[in-house]
Parts: structure tokens; sequence; C-alpha cells
């Protein structure tokens, strides 16, 4: 009678071991997308990547010089939708972590927010188009594209502001209440400054997506080629991801130098931005106080 | 009806707060308070003791309004403070938390530095004047019996505070703020005797000038501390008395069971 009982215990440690394996495999096999997309990516482009590349126009059609006109209007749509995405986004966030009471409008809410960040980014690039180009007669412009990119981005920002907030424990609001604080002092020197690098990760982290997003600005802000740098945010702008598109797909005989140099310094852009997040999230773990 | 001692209070006391007909239902119908009636001495240690879920908690939270950010369903009675009741729609709910500080069961220290979670209070009240805080950070600590131990390092995070020292700070906390009434619900219960020793030690140096009500952790502990003690089971006051009385002639049967440790 003992013998069976032994065999089936040893099958099941086997059958427990080939689990682990499995599972062990799946997660390797999860980083292997990004690993080669960044090696095949740096391998072809870095040497692409020359002062002249960064820093002058295209020429020659797009096939030859630098890219830095896509650079910059990569920074200034980036920059100027953080500027209308983060207030925007924080404040909604606060509203829904602290003060949302639980009624059908705030589970309205959160549905649209919700369905918000399901929307594909070439619908966002339409809207974009109908409503800030058109409507509001912003134009094919920075300003039309920053916005549109700022309102793919609010879901993001919103919900990590939420959960950031969140995670501060309740007890220290109770505190500050007990001693004669409003919701508001709480929400100022308590849930904020300690939900803060959350934010922060939030905000950087939909910066990031909307930095890498063609969809979104190819109606709204982006032009294949333009002599000179915009001088105003109702200008329209080159940008890393559609100068990407164009010189991939667009120009015949591209030099695959310049395809590849440009996913290589849009690639940079964005881990560096991700490098940034990790690095202030795991600063302000070293320093909380809880 | 619970035996509530009629007689004025002793020593000349005044009456600081005047608890009447307090019923207080939750929405989830948790924990509940049934028709209270007390009153609180001033300058004395008020003990209120019973087993847990009595709705000794309600009651403290009550005094200071901090059931506001509960769900309740239905709160009828008056609670009097100095004769104004403070249960009103008009009350000055942040002036009188100001005036009725309160000490969790749970040192919650805020993520700050030990001076700041003492000025915490007087600077959500406006106050900004340097020397007014740091002399509020004296007296508090001293007063909490916690000076001589953080002195040399009040600038370092509270949390580096042990469990004991942490309750001292919070109970600093609400003197900095000189709250005429300081209620405590279970302030040692998570502590080491000595540390327990030390809160207690202020709390006795305290009641000459506060008013102070205790939920106490343990029966040894009220019995220590009564100047008067009430024994609430169920959400009902079942007896309130001055002094120790209640736990030497207890007069309601339940009483003398509890404080002889025959349920609890």
């Amino acid at each position: 009678m003992i013998t069976p009982l032994r065999g089936r215990r040893r099958r099941s440690q086997w059958t427990q071991r080939l689990g682990f394996a499995l599972l062990t495999l799946s997660a390797i096999i999860t980083t292997i997308p990004i690993v080669m997309i960044i090696f095949v990516i740096l391998q072809r482009g870095l040497a692409a990547i020359t002062p002249e590349f960064l820093f002058a126009f295209p020429t020659d059609g797009l096939k030859a010089g630098g890219i830095f006109p896509a650079i910059l209007g990569t920074v200034y749509l980036t920059l100027l939708m953080t500027l209308a995405v983060a207030p925007l986004g924080i404040a909604a966030g606060v509203y829904l972590a602290h003060y949302a009471p639980a009624t059908p409008v705030t589970r309205w809410i959160r549905v649209a927010i919700l369905n918000l960040a399901g929307i594909p980014s070439v619908v966002y690039g339409l809207f974009g188009l109908a409503f800030f180009v058109i409507f509001m007669q912003f134009g094919t412009s920075i300003l039309a594209g920053a916005l549109t990119l700022a309102i793919m981005t609010l879901p993001v920002v919103i919900t990590t502001t939420e959960e950031a907030l969140r995670s501060v424990p309740n007890s220290f609001h109770v505190v500050s209440v007990s001693l004669g604080g409003t919701d508001w002092q709480s929400v100022r020197r308590l849930l904020l400054p300690q939900g803060l690098p959350g934010i922060l990760t939030g905000v950087i982290l939909g910066l990031e997506r909307a930095a890498g997003e063609t969809a979104p600005i190819l109606f709204t802000a982006a032009a294949v080629y333009l002599p000179r740098l915009p001088t105003s945010p109702l200008d329209p702008t080159m940008a890393l991801p559609y100068h990407l598109y164009v010189v991939s797909t667009q120009v015949p005989g591209m030099p695959p130098g310049i395809q590849f140099g440009t996913a290589a310094v849009l690639l940079i852009l964005v881990l560096a931005m991700n490098l940034i997040a990790t690095i202030i999230r795991s600063r302000a773990r070293a320093r909380r106080m809880w | 009806m619970p035996f509530v001692s009629q007689q004025p209070l002793p020593e000349g006391r005044a009456a600081k707060i005047v608890v009447e007909h307090l019923t207080i239902v939750y929405s989830d119908g948790r924990e509940s308070l049934r028709d209270i009636s007390l009153t609180i001495p001033a300058n004395a240690i008020t003990v209120l003791f019973g087993p847990a879920g009595g709705g000794k908690s309600t009651l403290l939270r009550a005094i200071n309004r901090l059931n506001d950010l509960t769900d309740v369903l239905r709160l009828t009675g008056h609670i009097r403070l100095d004769g104004v009741d403070i249960l009103t729609r008009e009350t000055d709910v942040i002036g009188l938390r100001r005036r009725v500080g309160m000490v969790f069961a749970r040192p919650v220290v805020l993520p700050m530095t030990i001076r700041q979670n003492v000025t915490y209070g007087l600077e959500l009240a406006g106050q900004r004047d340097r020397r007014r805080l740091d002399d509020a950070v004296h007296r508090s600590l001293s007063a909490a019996a916690l000076w001589d131990e953080v002195h040399d390092r009040l600038d370092q995070p509270a949390t580096s505070l042990s469990g004991g020292q942490q309750q001292r700070l919070c109970l600093a906390r609400v003197l900095a703020l000189e709250p005429e009434v300081i209620l405590l619900d279970e302030p040692t219960s998570g502590l080491d005797p000595i540390s327990t020793e030390k809160v207690e030690f202020s709390l006795n140096e305290l009641k000459a000038n506060y008013t102070i009500v205790l939920v106490p952790h343990s029966i040894q502990q009220a019995a220590r501390m009564a100047d008067h003690a009430g024994f609430i089971l169920g959400g009902e006051l079942v007896e309130f008395a001055p002094g120790r009385e209640i736990f030497v002639t207890p007069r309601d049967p339940r009483t003398q069971d509890y404080v002889e440790g025959r349920f609890g």
C-alpha cells in the first residue's frame, strides 16, 4: 500500500517542478521581445547618431542630414501636453480618491475614464482634427496636437494619481481631522506630498506614451518637412514618431541608417523617461516616513 | 435604568461635559449607543470601561465629532461642552476639535519629523511664529514625559521613535493645541508596561489642567486611573459613579460580574 502512495507523491513533485519550469519559461519569454527590440534598434541605429544627425535639419528629401526639428517638436509637444494634462488629471485623481461620494455620478465619471483609456489612438487623432484643429480653429499646430495627446493621456494620470493617494494610510487623514484640520488641509499637507512620487511616476509614464504616439498627432500637429523651427504653439511641427513613419514608409530609397537612427533616438528618449520615473519612485520609497 | 449617581460632583468640581440621552446608530448596524446620559467633571480622569464593541469609542468620537467621518444613520440627544450643545449643525467643528483632542489606540505619527508632528495642529490653525511653535514643542513634549528622550533629535523622523515614544508624541501633539479636554481611546493597548506607566504618569500630572476621558485597555488600568468611572455594555451605560466606588461596590450585577472578571 505504501508504494503507490510514494509513487503518487513523486509524480506530483515532478508535476510541480514542470509547472514551475513552465512559469519561469513564460516569464523569460516575455522579456525576449523588449530585449530584441532594444538590441536591433540600437545595433543598427547607434551608428547613425552623430552630432549632425541630432542637431541638423534634414536635407535631400529627408534622405540625409539630421532630425533636429523632429526631436525638438516631440519635446515641445510633450511639454505642452504635460502642462495641460498634469493639473487636470491630478485634480480629477484627488477628487476621485478623496472627495467623490458613492453616487451614480461618480460611477459615471469612472466609466467615462475607463472608456477614455480604451479608445484607439487614431480615433483621438480624428477627434483632435475635428475639435481642436477645425472647430477651435487652432489649425494643424503644436497646441492642437498637445491637447489631443493630453486627452489621450488623461486616464493614465487620473488613475495613477488616485492610486497613489489611496495608498496613503487613511489614519493620517483621521489624525489631521482630529487635530482640527480641514479636508483640504489633509489633502494639501499629507495626501499630496505623500502621494507625489506615485503621481509623478504616473505623469512621466503618460508623457512617455504620448511622446511615442503617431496617430493622435497625425492629423493635428505633424508635418512631413518644415524648413524652419516652429516659433509659436500655433505652428505645425515635425515630430519623432511621425518622422519615423514617414522615413520608413513614404520615401523610396531611404537609407536604413536614417530610419534606425530615428527609431533609436525615440527609443532612448522614452527609456530615459522611464528611468527617471523609476529613480523618482525608488528615491521616494527610501525617504518615506511610514 | 442605569445607576447614575445623582449626587452633585464631589470636591466642588464643575461639570465639563454633559451627555444627555445620546443615541447613535451606524448605517451598517455596527456598534451603537442607546440613550446614554452622564456628566464628566472638569480636571479629573473619567474612565469609560467595558467589553470591546460596547460603544466606548463611539462615545469618545462623538465628543469631538470624529463620528462625522463615519456613516452615522441616526444621532439623537445632546452633548454639552461648558453648557453649549456641540452636536448641532451650527457647531464650529474645527474649533471644537482644537478644544477636544483625541489620542488613538494605535499611535499614528504623521510622516514628518518629531518637531513637525507636535506643531502640525498649530500650523493647521495658522500659527507661524517660530518662537511660539518652539515653545509649544518644549512644553508639550515635557508634559507628555517625552522631552528628555527626544530633545536632541527633534528633526528626525517620528517613525524613528519606539512605539511607546510614538504614543507619547501623539499625546504631545494633542497637548500642543492646549485643548480643554483630552480623549484617549485605549492609549496604552500596544505599549509595554514601562511605556504604559509613563503615559499614566503624564495623565495624572495633566489632570490638574485638563478634563481627561480615558477608555482604558484593562480593568486594572481603569481601577488605577479612575476619578470617575462608567461601565458601558452593549451600547448602554450600565453604571456611572464618582471615585473608585464602582470597582469596590458595584451596584449593578453586570458591573459586578465584569469587574470580578466573570466575563469580558
